[in-house]
């Protein structure tokens, strides 16, 4: 319209047909087909995965009938006796994860920081391709390592820790760190030994996060600090780190919910015991997976509607946590940008 | 007198009529300086000076001399992990010191945090070679019989010496159990992605978030909840079955996301070129968008896979462990590796348990196996690192 | 060097004159004078000359450049003009060892700070950037700093320590030279990357200068920029050109008529590594070049 009159003729009387026209396509029978037929299988996989919730929450109605607030409160799981509660099951699943993160966090964070900063060009490919295959060694072999190699030696770091920090609760061990007959066993079968396990792989996970987000930092930026006389770490602080916080937190939690719901390492190594206690070096605990694989077999209908809660409650955590890691993680990707 | 630098063949003068030269000869600081042309060598670039790498040896010596002294003269302790982690507090600490006497604040934290992150990394690195190589030392005794890979452990007992039985049973059924896992989350977990990519809409929004959020879903919900429908109240029997529903279960959501990565990947205006070419969607779809994206589809098969074949959660709660080989999925318990591992390392039994460690290391071969095959299908496209 | 491939990237922006011709230059900023700002700062670095020799570069197994000998004289605007691929911002970036930043770069002969090589074993690659600082291509602010940190950054970075007093005078000082200080002295807290294209740029410019640099390299500043803000960064360089010497890579040849007082003409033949073809005074270059092939450039017959 570069004419002005046109465009005064036009406002007072619209022109027939200037209104948006309504666009027909009639598909082909093939793509009408394949279209209802990919949607078929998208709703399929939705409502399985909906199935699986579902399923849970139903299974769960009988148990949070019977034990109602009680069923988060109570700490033993003896169904036998009618004594059903989550308390010290919820608590050991996060001590776990606890130990764990605090395990993978400091070392996935500088693996991550070596490979995309530090590491020779040549061999960053090599060493992301052991990070990925660090991800894909089944939990089981991991398991093995942590029960046979890793307990021994993690006796005496927990002795040690025991007999310097004891005085801490949560280092605390009901036994006399200093006794002339040292009770080792005591050391045994704890949260500890299977956090440092799940750690293992829980590490892969966030690592492979945070390089990726790390190596997107924006090379303008990276220069920008290099040419003012900052050093390699100089850089990074400056740069790498601001942009990759995001990548950070959500690569964190995304390990978070691996170690959450990590069973069979945890398994293998951890004695059962349903004593609410946050002793974290002393043997026993027991966390959500180990005790549903624990304890299906037995289990009558009652029993299994139980499990079915306590998995219930493991289900809804590890959901939202991975949502909002994946929400925290996409943002740092896209958002972080700064183009002009 | 500009020319100082050897001239290869001139261009031809255009019509620019050439003035004259320059009255004055061109100022001092721009002639080059005399003498023959230095050599034209690549300079080494790694501006280490000899203080430098005597700062890091003298650091770890003195460390290592001084942790020795206060560990074991002095405060009287034992312990070879205790010591090298001394050690290596001492070293830094004594190599920020050093650096600090001749050097700028900023040097000395660069200093500080680059020792920092390679003991972080070479730590993690280490873990992962201790787990293969011990896994590997303990199942040795293992591997060199034959019977380990061609027999089962039907009447053979837990502590029977290791040249009786062996984890045949479990390899097929791992191999059973991941083909019926491939057959079910290959096409699900394709078409899903498929659907999210290129049919859209705000359901498939809805589709892709349920599927992220359930690629990092403990592995043992999925075995509970085959466990619950299938087994519980179908009273379908344990089988190889059940076990590869489970793990599929675990699967789909890998598969449809790594697919959905890949398929985004492709660009919009080939599918573009294709349309307009007058191609109906399904011929773009088939024709151009997934053969494009074929090697990513085949590494986001493959480590599913294996991811899936390590799966021991699930397994354990749906196939019930046999002892004899079977190749009916659909009857009778039904071993895989994970499980037969799981069984072994409980059993307590020393010989029982070297041959759990055996089966980890064909797990672990497999494993790598698959990851190699990945990586070479990914090497020529996809590889965008 | 195929002519027809050339002519798309020659520069148009900066060609731009108003109709009333340029407005008057702005008046000088209006600020109460500190005792800092009074008193004379003695060991405020003086400008240094640079002298490259023989530098050769390579990426891989190609070379770029080979064999370039350069001195750039203390105190003056030197650019560096030729067409895109001869080797000229490889050839800048060498100068404060951004070079060896890519993998498979190498490099040889030697860059002499004030007759040091900064090349040479003993030498902080750290210390050599922070005497010659550079302003990028694309303006590159750290988007989660304020601007008045954007300023200071390079302090932090090289462990400088500096009390509020004197970082206030500090910022003051770099933004007014940058010429950005009358444009933001209202919103120093707000973050770098909110700012303009042209005025990202001159906070870069200022953040460059805050650690003292006694050489300034500028890798194409205006290439990304409007007229107006090209007008502004030039002015910036001619005020500048007093305490610290500047070097500048420019597609611009107005720009480097109008910046330069000495001017270096890159080429690259086909296929061959590039070269100096000619050098001088800026005057001479642009009215009396000596070689065929600088005539045709600068009179825009290629390039």
């Amino acid at each position: 319209m570069s004419a002005p009159q046109e465009t005064e003729a036009a406002r007072e009387m619209p022109a027939p047909g200037d209104a948006p026209r309504k666009l027909v396509n009639r598909p082909a029978p093939a793509d009408r087909v394949f279209r209802v037929g990919s949607t078929g299988v998208g709703l399929f996989v939705l409502v399985l995965f909906g199935a699986i919730g579902f399923m849970l929450a139903l299974s769960a109605v009988p148990t949070f009938r019977r034990y109602g607030w009680s069923f988060f409160t109570e700490h033993d799981w003896q169904p036998e006796r009618d004594q059903v509660g989550m308390s010290e099951v919820l608590l050991g699943t996060f001590l776990v994860a606890f130990v764990a993160l605090v395990v993978a966090f400091p070392l996935a964070l500088t693996s991550a920081l070596y490979i995309s900063e530090y590491a020779p060009a040549k061999l960053r490919g090599a060493l992301v391709a052991v990070v990925d295959l660090m991800a894909a060694v089944p939990s089981i072999v991991f398991g093995l390592w942590g029960l046979f190699m890793l307990a021994p030696y993690l006796q005496d770091v927990a002795h040690w820790i025991h007999q310097n920090l004891g005085f801490i609760p949560i280092f605390d061990v009901d036994t006399d760190p200093n006794a002339p007959l040292l009770e080792l066993s005591k050391y045994t079968g704890s949260v500890f030994i299977a956090g440092v396990a799940v750690a293992m792989m829980a590490i892969p996970i966030a690592c492979s996060v945070m390089r990726e987000v790390f190596a997107q930092a924006p090379i303008g930026e990276r220069e920008a600090a290099l040419a003012l006389g900052a050093t390699r770490w100089g850089m990074v602080r400056t740069v790498v780190l601001p942009f990759g916080r995001g990548g950070i937190i959500g690569g964190t939690m995304l390990a978070l919910g691996r170690a959450l719901g990590e069973t069979v390492a945890v398994l293998l190594i951890i004695q059962p015991i349903f004593d609410l206690k946050i002793k974290i070096l002393e043997g026993g605990g027991i966390t959500v997976s180990s005790l549903i694989a624990n304890r299906f077999g037995e289990a009558t209908s009652m029993q299994l509607s139980a499990l079915l809660t306590a998995g219930l409650v493991l289900f809804v955590i590890t959901v939202i946590i991975n949502t909002i890691a994946s929400v925290i993680v996409s943002r740092s990707r896209s958002g972080a940008a700064t183009e002009i | 007198m500009t020319d100082v630098l050897p001239k290869t063949a001139p261009l031809p003068r255009t019509t620019l009529p050439r003035e004259q030269p320059h009255a004055q000869p061109q100022p001092a600081p721009v002639a080059p300086p005399p003498g023959p042309p230095p050599a034209d060598k690549p300079r080494d670039l790694r501006s280490r000076t000899i203080d430098d790498r005597a700062s890091v040896i003298g650091a770890a010596c003195g460390s290592l001399a001084l942790s020795w002294l206060m560990y074991t003269q002095v405060l009287l302790l034992s312990g070879l992990t205790g010591f090298l982690i001394s050690w290596y507090v001492v070293f830094v600490l004594i190599y920020a010191a050093v650096t600090a006497v001749g050097n700028p604040w900023p040097v000395v934290k660069d200093r500080v945090a680059s020792a920092m992150l390679h003991a972080g990394a070479a730590l993690v690195g280490l873990c992962l070679v201790l787990t293969v190589v011990y896994t590997a030392v303990r199942g040795a005794p293992a591997l060199p019989h034959v019977n380990f890979y061609t027999k089962d452990m039907s009447g053979v007992p837990g502590d029977a010496p290791l040249d009786q039985g062996g984890i045949l049973h479990a390899i097929v059924g791992s191999l059973i159990e991941v083909a019926i896992s491939i057959a079910v989350s290959l096409p699900l977990g394709i078409v899903t992605a498929v659907y999210m990519t290129e049919v859209g809409g705000r359901l498939s929004r809805i589709v892709r978030t349920m599927v992220e959020a359930m690629t990092a879903v403990p592995d043992i919900l999925a075995g509970l909840f085959v466990y619950t429908t299938l087994i519980v109240a179908f009273n379908f029997p344990k089988s190889g079955f059940a076990a590869g529903l489970a793990i599929s279960v675990t699967m789909v959501p890998i598969i449809a996301r790594a697919a959905d990565v890949v398929l985004r990947v492709v660009p919009g205006g080939l599918r573009e070129a294709g349309l307009a070419l007058g191609a109906s969607q399904v011929q773009v779809v088939f024709r151009v968008v997934l053969p494009t994206a074929l090697p990513g589809l085949a590494t986001a098969l493959i480590l599913a896979v294996a991811r899936g074949i390590g799966e021991t959660a699930p397994v354990l709660l749906t196939s019930g462990a046999s002892t004899f080989l079977n190749w009916d999925p659909l009857h009778y318990t039904m071993n895989s590796l994970p499980l037969y591992i799981f069984t072994a390392v409980r059993s307590g039994q020393p010989d029982y348990i070297t041959r759990g460690f055996g089966a980890a290391v064909v797990l672990l071969v497999l494993v790598l196996v698959l990851f190699a095959v990945t990586r070479w299908l990914a090497r020529p496209r996809v590889g965008r690192r | 060097m195929t002519h027809a491939a050339e002519t798309q990237q020659f520069p148009t922006q900066g060609d731009f004159v108003p109709p009333g011709g340029y407005p008057p230059p702005p008046p000088p900023p209006q600020y109460a004078p500190t005792a800092a700002f009074a008193a004379p700062i003695a060991d405020r670095p003086q400008p240094a000359s640079l002298d490259a020799r023989a530098i050769s570069a390579w990426f891989g197994t190609r070379k770029v450049l080979d064999r370039v000998s350069l001195t750039m004289q203390a105190g003056e605007v030197t650019a560096l003009i030729g067409p895109s691929g001869c080797g000229k911002s490889t050839f800048l970036r060498i100068l404060n060892r951004m070079h060896e930043l890519v993998p498979s770069a190498q490099l040889a002969g030697e860059v002499l700070l004030d007759g040091q090589d900064i090349y040479a074993a003993g030498r902080r690659i750290t210390e050599a950037r922070r005497d010659i600082g550079m302003v990028f291509q694309k303006p590159n602010p750290f988007p989660t700093m304020s601007i008045y940190n954007n300023v200071i950054a390079g302090l932090k970075l090289t462990g400088k320590r500096a009390g509020r007093a004197e970082k206030d005078y500090l910022v003051e000082e770099c933004l007014t030279k940058a010429g950005l200080w009358r444009e933001v002295a209202d919103r120093l807290n707000q973050p770098g990357g909110a700012l303009s294209g042209g005025q990202q740029q001159r906070l870069c410019i200022a953040r460059s200068l805050a650690v003292r640099p006694r050489i300034l390299l500028m890798d194409e500043p205006c290439s990304a920029l409007d007229p107006t803000s090209t007008r502004v960064i030039e002015e910036t360089i001619s005020e500048l050109a007093a305490e610290v010497t500047i070097i500048i890579v420019t597609h611009n040849m107005q720009q480097a008529n109008r910046v330069s007082d000495q001017c270096a003409f890159f080429l690259a033949e086909q296929g061959q590594p590039g070269v100096i073809v000619e050098y001088g005074p800026t005057e001479a270059m642009f009215g009396d070049p000596q070689d065929p092939r600088t005539a045709d450039y600068v009179h825009g017959r290629f390039g």
